[in-house]
């Protein structure tokens, strides 16, 4: 059993790079998770990963599949999307979903006549689906940098940002952080977007993203909590994904994110904070 | 005897697309005055409260605030849009009232963490600080944010309606919290509707109904004649409104 899950990986390197490569992503991404899914902006993270689409594509134009020129793309695009979604959200009427929605769905349709245009089909499915089993170095410390980043950044704005999600107008009347937090906010959830695209593609990557925040809701109390069992959650995802995809010969993103889609329909079912089966059973009262 | 202002309104309008929802409001709020704001709905008594934090521009006129600064104040919105189901514990919510203290990167040290412990049992949330806000009663939740008002050591302190969707026992123990903070020389505003409460509780009332009515101690202020005349002045928002007659012939004041 252990050799079954230890020999694939040391077998071959690129088994290791994508676990490394996945596990770093299992670091950053669901922590943003996190914070999307208690703010309720759980599908904004997948229209920024459409968003990114775009950029990616003119880096793909311009270089090639070159990690850096995608990225670099992808990330210009997404923090473009935020800035004129948030910039049309306080001069007009729109709220914040649906200038999002107008500028992620033009974006979401010029990536892909970028793409398609300029592109073959597979390049195409590689921007969308990733490749989680060829990552190179420059992608692997891509990742591993935006990790970090998010982590060092999300430490630091905490307090305001678990403030602007409980209770907004009250971080209002005390400091002036509200918007600055959101914006950096913001920025964390297209870099991770971008870091994990090389992996899983723009589509799967919010999985890694959400589903496991998704599935910490079902587990924790407080917030803390819900981000050390979405990141777990979210490393298991990718190893048990990796492993499936290995002996059953599936695409890898997929497998890891239904994965994690299974992690989420059990603690749906299981979980101690409001899970299905808990409400189901009769359980007396107690005193007080 | 009279106390140094600590807010001073000066000829304010306050209101949304320049159509005023209170206006040419002036006079003074003394420090440490225990104001009722009084006045029907519409009269504009949550405007001038969101007025006062800096959460509308005035449309005209002005208020100063004595040299305080926006952190002295401590605000309870009417419409809070708190998220209830929140992951967050009643002592955590509660110690956010420490922000002007710790600000966003400093640690709850011992003192501190004694201080949220004192503002719950003030509350009597002593048993409850570990529980998530989501399992809080509507009253429970108001205490919370009452020991949050607590712990923010504000100078002025407003309150939009307090009371609302809280049962009797609660609005005491409120109540008693409010009066602390009267003998503690903080200012307190209130808007509040139930008027036996007002007699009974402020010393002053301002009576609004989109302009001032009567403001002063409480007793002269709640006539039967003032209350009248307030529900009458209370219109509603006219889409088609003139431009007010009042700056209309203070401006032809100025041209003459």
């Amino acid at each position: 059993m252990i050799h079954a899950i230890i020999d694939p990986f040391v077998e071959f390197a690129f088994m290791r790079r994508a676990l490394v490569g996945c596990f770093a992503l299992s670091l950053g991404a669901p922590p943003v998770g996190v914070f999307l899914v208690l703010r309720r902006l759980s599908l904004m993270g997948d229209a920024m990963s459409h968003a990114i689409l775009p950029g990616a594509a003119i880096g793909f134009l311009v270089a090639g599949l070159s990690v850096p020129a995608m990225s670099l793309g992808g990330f210009i695009a997404g923090i473009a999307v935020v800035l004129l979604a948030g910039f049309v959200t306080r001069s007009t009427i729109l709220r914040e979903d649906a200038s999002l929605a107008a500028f992620y769905l033009v974006s979401l349709a010029l990536g892909v006549l970028i793409v398609s245009v300029k592109g073959s089909s597979i390049d195409l499915l590689h921007v969308l689906f990733g490749t989680v089993l060829a990552l190179d170095d420059t992608a692997l410390i891509l990742i591993a940098t935006i990790a970090t980043l998010t982590m060092l950044v999300l430490a630091t704005i905490y307090r305001p940002l678990v403030l602007e999600c409980f209770d907004p107008s009250f971080l209002d009347s005390v400091s002036r952080l509200s918007s600055p937090t959101h914006f950096l906010f913001l920025v964390l959830v297209v870099l991770n977007l971008v870091g994990g695209f090389q992996a899983l593609g723009t589509l799967m990557v919010v999985g890694i993203m959400l589903l496991p925040a998704i599935t910490a809701r079902f587990w924790a109390r407080d917030i803390s909590n819900m981000i050390v069992i979405a990141v777990a959650a979210a490393v298991a995802a990718s190893l048990v994904g990796l492993l499936l995809s290995y002996y059953l010969n599936l695409p890898t993103g997929p497998a890891i994110i239904l994965s994690a889609g299974v992690g989420y329909l059990v603690s749906m079912l299981i979980g101690v904070q409001g899970g299905l089966l808990w409400q189901l059973m009769p359980r007396r009262h107690l005193e007080a | 005897m009279t106390k140094p202002a600590t807010i001073s309104f000066h000829d304010l309008t306050l209101g949304y697309n320049r159509h005023p929802a209170v206006h040419h409001i002036t006079g003074e709020v003394a420090r440490g005055d225990l104001l009722a704001l009084v006045g029907p709905n519409g009269a504009g008594k949550s405007t001038l409260l969101k007025g006062i934090v800096g959460q509308l521009k005035p449309l005209s006129g002005s208020f100063s605030l004595d040299g305080l600064k926006r952190s002295d104040i401590a605000y309870l919105p009417q419409q809070i849009d708190i998220d209830r189901t929140f992951p967050i514990t009643v002592f955590d919510a509660v110690a956010m009232g420490l922000w002007h203290d710790i600000g966003a990167w400093r640690g709850l040290d011992g003192e501190r963490s004694q201080a949220v412990q004192e503002a719950l049992r003030a509350l009597g949330l002593q048993d409850l600080g570990e529980r998530s806000v989501g399992a809080l009663s509507g009253g429970q939740f108001q205490r919370v944010l009452f020991a949050r008002l607590l712990l923010q050591d504000a100078t002025i302190i407003l309150l939009d309606e307090p009371f609302r969707a809280v049962d009797t026992k609660t609005v005491e123990d409120l109540l008693r919290i409010i009066a602390r903070w009267h003998k503690e020389g903080r200012t307190v505003i209130a808007a509040l509707h139930d008027l036996d409460q007002v007699r009974a509780h402020f010393p002053k009332t301002l009576l609004i109904a989109r302009e001032v009515v009567a403001w002063g101690p409480t007793k002269p202020v709640l006539t039967p004649k003032n209350l009248a005349e307030a529900r009458q002045l209370t219109e509603a928002w006219d889409e088609h409104a003139e431009v007010c007659a009042r700056d209309e012939a203070a401006s032809e004041r100025i041209s003459v």
